[in-house]
């Protein structure tokens, strides 16, 4: 494995931060841990091919890491419940500020994936009729009503495959 | 298998599956090592393919979610996140 270079990481950690603050996320004020979730995902980029969560086992195949590709899923929810991502890469502001302290938190995913199914299915068997379908971006939610989702997500810069049908 | 080895005081065996890319999994290798203990660690990510279902399934006993960091003690009892209150307490520290 080729080694991260601290360039590597200076880069992503700027470009990471600027994004967060300009879309209303924090990245972590301790910025040794930062730093290394970041060389954590660069490390991850050149296993993988993507940036898959440092903070959880990736299978290698895109496909089924999809949700843990960061910033994943479960981020906004777990910031909303916990105050950080499941890595506290991404944290809130009370924890920035000090209100909150920051810890380790449960692992969200594979949680709801009952419920989600059921959701799934009691979606399909309604029977609306839509002049569009629905798509949602997995990571902050936006929806759209078009034959296709976006390239990216307008709101959160999620790639393409980051959208569900929604409705 | 490659299995890390970290002398200390013997507190029972005590088995840390962790990622080495992931920052909770760095706190309690530390966290376990101030607290002069002897452990061993796996890091599973970087567990050859052919044995990481392997892997994978002992840490599924133990915590089902297979999340990381899991500290499994003397085989039996499992501490799953970076708790240090609960390792504490486990290990009577
Ligand atoms: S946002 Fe999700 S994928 Fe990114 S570091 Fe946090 S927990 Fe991991």
């Amino acid at each position: 494995m080729s080694e991260v270079k601290s360039e590597e990481i200076e880069n992503l950690y700027k470009k990471l931060d600027s994004e967060a603050e300009s879309f209303g996320y924090h990245l972590n004020s301790d910025i040794d841990m930062t730093k290394d979730l970041i060389k954590g995902l660069l490390v991850n980029e050149k296993r993988y091919g993507y940036l898959a969560c440092p903070c959880r086992l990736a299978t290698g195949e895109k496909s089924r890491d999809l949700d843990i590709i960061c910033p994943c899923d479960y981020r906004d929810d777990d910031l909303n419940e916990y105050g950080s991502c499941y890595c506290a890469l991404y944290v809130s502001k009370d924890i920035l500020n000090g209100k909150k302290k920051l810890g380790s938190i449960p692992e969200r995913r594979h949680q709801k994936d009952e419920k989600r199914q059921i959701k799934e299915k009691s979606i399909k068997n309604n029977i609306i009729s839509l002049s569009k379908p629905v798509w949602r971006c997995k990571v902050c939610g936006y929806l759209c009503g078009k034959d296709s989702p976006p390239e990216v997500c307008p709101i959160c810069k999620a790639k393409k495959e980051r959208f569900e049908i929604f409705i | 298998m490659k299995i890390e080895h970290v002398d200390g005081e013997n507190r029972g065996k005590i088995l840390l599956y962790a990622l080495s890319t992931c920052g909770w999994c760095r706190k309690t290798k530390e966290f376990l090592s101030k607290l002069g203990v002897e452990y061993s660690y796996i890091y599973v990510d970087l567990v050859d393919d052919s044995e990481k279902d392997k892997v994978i399934k002992e840490v599924r006993k133990f915590n089902p979610r297979n999340s990381y960091p899991t500290i499994v003690i003397n085989d039996k009892e499992c501490i799953v996140g970076y708790n240090e209150d609960e390792i504490r307490e486990v290990l009577g520290k």
